[in-house]
C-alpha cells in the first residue's frame, strides 16, 4: 500500500512547504537537508506563496502506463515568486494556451490512482493566476505609499 | 569545485579487443546471450580465454527482465564461473561506467584482464512499462510522481532552449540528419536508411516541441571492450587503444535543481577532468561519440564538453561542422539516434566505436588519421556523465 511513503510528504505536497536555509536565506524546495546553494545543512521549515510562472512546458500523450488514464496531460517547470524552480503538472488550461512567462498558482488535485484497492495520491499543480488573485498579489507587492515623481 | 586527478602511480591501461551485437529488435535472443555475443567477440578479438573480472553496465534487468544480479549470471553462462563480477547501475550512463570501474580496478594492479561490457534487453515489455521504466532515470518523487517522462523532460529543456536562443524546431535537424547518414555504413546500427529536412520538419510530435526524429530509438543490444595494462598490450592485440581518461561527475537528478536547467554541469565537469587527466583539450579532438538520446542533449553536451559556446550548440550544426568532414564530427558510426539507444549498453558502444576509429577499422566511415577521441555518455537528463577519451598508440 505505501501508505508512509506518501503521508510523510503531506507537508510539501499539500502546502509547498519546503525550507529557508539559516545560514545563506536561500529558499528551498523540494526540501532536501542540505541547502543547495551554501552547501550548510538547511532544515527550517519554510511556506512558498505558491505563485509563480511558467518557465518552460510540454505536453504528455504517450504517458506512464501509471498515468494512462489521465493523458494527454501538460507537465512544467514553474519558477516560484520566491525563487526555486518546481515541476508539475498544469491544470484548468488548455496546452496550446499556455506561454512561457505565464503567471500561475498552486492547487491541489489528484496526481494518480493506484488501482481500485489502491492510494489516491493528491499534490500539487498549478493553473493561470485568476485575475482577482492577480490584483490581490499585486496590491501586496505595491510599495504602500508610491512617492508621487517630481515634475521633470 | 574541480576536483583534477592524474593517474599518478597508476598503471597505464589500454582497449585490447572489441565486440558489439549489432543493436535492433532481437526476438530470439535473452538478456544473458546479448550479454554473451559482446563478450565473447571481444574476448576472441583479444584472443583471451580467461578474464579476471567482469562489469556489466545495465539500467533496466530488474525491471524489464525481472533479473537482477546480472555479473554472475553473465559470468556463469560465459562459462568463466569463479571470476569477479557485478553489475554497475549509473541510468543511461552504465556502459560507461562499467568502463571507470574496469578502469580503476586495472590501474590499480588489483586486475590485469577486465572485461567492461553495456547490455540491455528493452523489446520484451510493452510500450508503456518501458516508459515508466526509463522514468525511474528521473527523480521518482518529484518528478515521476508528476507524471514526467523522459522525453517529456527533454521537451521542457528544448522549449526553453529555442526560448532563451531564438532557434526554431527544424534548426535542430542537422543532428538527426547526420546520424542517420552516418549510420547507413554501420553494420551494428538499428537504422540503415537516411532522413531527409523535409521528413523531419513533417515528422510526428511525441511531446512537443520534440517529434519523432528528434528521438532516438529503445532497443536491444550488447557491447563490451576488455582492458589490459599498456606495458603487455601488445602480445594480445596489434592495435591497442590506450585510454586516456575516463572521469565520472554528478548533478542532481531532477532538472528543477540545476543551478541553470540549461548548462549541464555534470557533463562540463566530467569533461574538464579528462581534459585534465589527458592533458587535452576540445580542440585536439579528431571525433566526439556525444548522448543524442534527443537533438537538444546533442546541443547542450557540445556546449558542455567545450566544443560550442552556450546557446551555440545548434548553430554548429547548422554551419556543416558535425559530420564526417567538419570540425567536430559527432555521431560517426550513427549516434544514438540511428545506430539506436539500449540504454545501459549505449556507453559502451559510444566507446567501442571510438576504439573502431582510433584503429582505422570505422570502413565508410573512417576519419582520415583519427589519433585522439572522445565518449560522452549521460545517465538521465545530466545527472550521471562519463566522459572518456581515448588514443591511438
Amino acid at each position: 500500500m505505501e501508505v508512509a511513503r506518501f503521508w510523510r510528504t503531506k507537508a510539501q505536497r499539500y502546502q509547498l512547504v519546503g525550507e529557508e536555509c539559516p545560514h545563506c536565506k536561500s529558499k528551498i524546495f523540494p526540501p532536501r537537508d542540505v541547502c543547495p546553494t551554501c552547501e550548510k545543512e538547511a532544515k527550517t521549515p519554510f511556506a512558498f506563496s505558491g505563485r509563480g510562472e511558467v518557465y518552460s512546458f510540454s505536453a504528455v500523450y504517450n504517458p506512464p502506463a501509471e498515468f494512462d488514464k489521465f493523458a494527454p496531460y501538460t507537465v512544467a517547470l514553474i519558477r516560484l515568486v520566491e525563487g526555486p524552480l518546481v515541476t508539475a503538472q498544469l491544470t484548468d488550461v488548455d496546452e496550446a494556451d499556455v506561454r512561457i512567462g505565464m503567471p500561475v498558482e498552486m492547487v491541489t488535485r489528484v496526481l494518480r490512482e493506484d488501482g481500485e484497492r489502491g492510494n489516491i495520491i493528491y499534490g500539487y499543480k498549478f493553473r493561470p493566476v485568476l485575475l482577482d488573485h492577480g490584483r490581490e498579489a499585486a496590491r501586496a507587492h505595491a510599495p504602500a505609499h508610491q512617492p508621487v515623481p517630481a515634475m521633470a | 569545485m574541480l576536483c583534477t586527478f592524474h593517474y599518478k602511480n597508476m598503471r597505464d591501461v589500454s582497449i585490447i579487443g572489441v565486440g558489439q551485437t549489432p543493436v535492433g529488435e532481437h526476438w530470439d535472443k535473452s538478456l544473458r546471450e546479448l550479454g554473451y555475443d559482446a563478450l565473447s567477440a571481444a574476448m576472441r578479438d583479444a584472443k583471451l580465454e580467461r578474464i579476471d573480472s567482469l562489469y556489466v553496465g545495465n539500467m533496466l534487468s530488474g525491471e524489464l527482465t525481472g533479473q537482477e544480479h546480472l555479473g554472475a549470471i553473465i559470468a556463469d553462462f560465459a562459462g568463466l564461473r569463479g571470476i569477479e563480477a557485478m553489475k554497475i547501475e549509473a541510468a543511461c550512463g552504465s556502459g560507461a561506467a562499467a568502463l571507470r570501474v574496469g578502469l580503476m580496478a586495472v590501474a590499480s594492479g588489483m586486475a590485469d584482464f577486465v572485461a567492461c561490457m553495456g547490455v540491455e534487453k528493452m523489446t520484451d515489455p510493452p510500450p508503456d512499462v518501458v516508459t515508466s521504466a526509463l522514468a525511474m532515470a528521473a527523480d521518482a518523487e518529484y518528478e515521476g510522481l508528476h507524471g514526467l517522462t523522459f522525453v517529456s523532460i527533454n521537451a521542457l529543456l528544448m522549449r526553453r532552449y529555442m526560448h532563451e536562443h531564438g532557434y526554431k524546431k527544424e534548426d535542430f535537424a542537422p543532428f538527426a540528419i547526420t546520424a542517420h547518414e552516418n549510420a547507413v555504413h554501420n553494420p551494428n546500427a538499428m537504422f540503415h536508411m537516411k532522413i531527409t529536412p523535409k521528413q523531419f520538419a513533417e515528422a510526428k510530435p511525441v511531446a512537443d516541441p520534440i517529434n519523432l526524429l528528434d528521438s532516438s530509438p529503445i532497443a536491444d543490444g550488447s557491447a563490451c571492450v576488455i582492458l589490459a595494462p599498456t606495458s603487455i598490450a601488445r602480445e594480445f592485440s596489434d592495435n591497442p587503444i590506450r585510454v586516456r581518461a575516463c572521469a565520472m561527475a554528478t548533478d542532481s537528478v531532477a532538472v528543477h535543481s540545476r543551478r541553470d536547467p540549461l548548462y549541464l554541469e555534470g557533463a562540463a565537469i566530467s569533461a574538464q577532468k579528462a581534459y585534465a587527466a589527458a592533458g587535452v583539450g576540445p580542440a585536439d579532438m579528431d571525433l566526439f561519440e556525444l548522448h543524442d538520446a534527443f537533438t537538444i542533449m546533442s546541443a547542450l553536451s557540445l556546449e558542455a564538453a567545450g566544443f560550442a559556446p552556450r546557446g551555440r550548440g545548434v548553430g554548429l550544426a547548422l554551419d556543416g561542422e558535425i559530420g564526417l568532414k567538419g570540425r567536430v564530427p559527432i555521431t560517426t558510426m550513427g549516434g544514438l539516434k540511428a545506430r539506436g539507444h539500449p540504454v545501459g549498453a549505449t556507453g559502451m558502444y559510444q566507446i567501442s566505436e571510438v576504439a573502431l576509429q582510433l584503429r582505422g577499422e570505422a570502413g565508410a566511415n573512417q576519419i582520415p588519421n583519427a589519433r585522439l577521441g572522445m565518449a560522452q555518455n549521460i545517465g538521465g537528463s545530466g545527472a550521471s556523465v562519463v566522459t572518456t577519451i581515448l588514443e591511438r598508440m
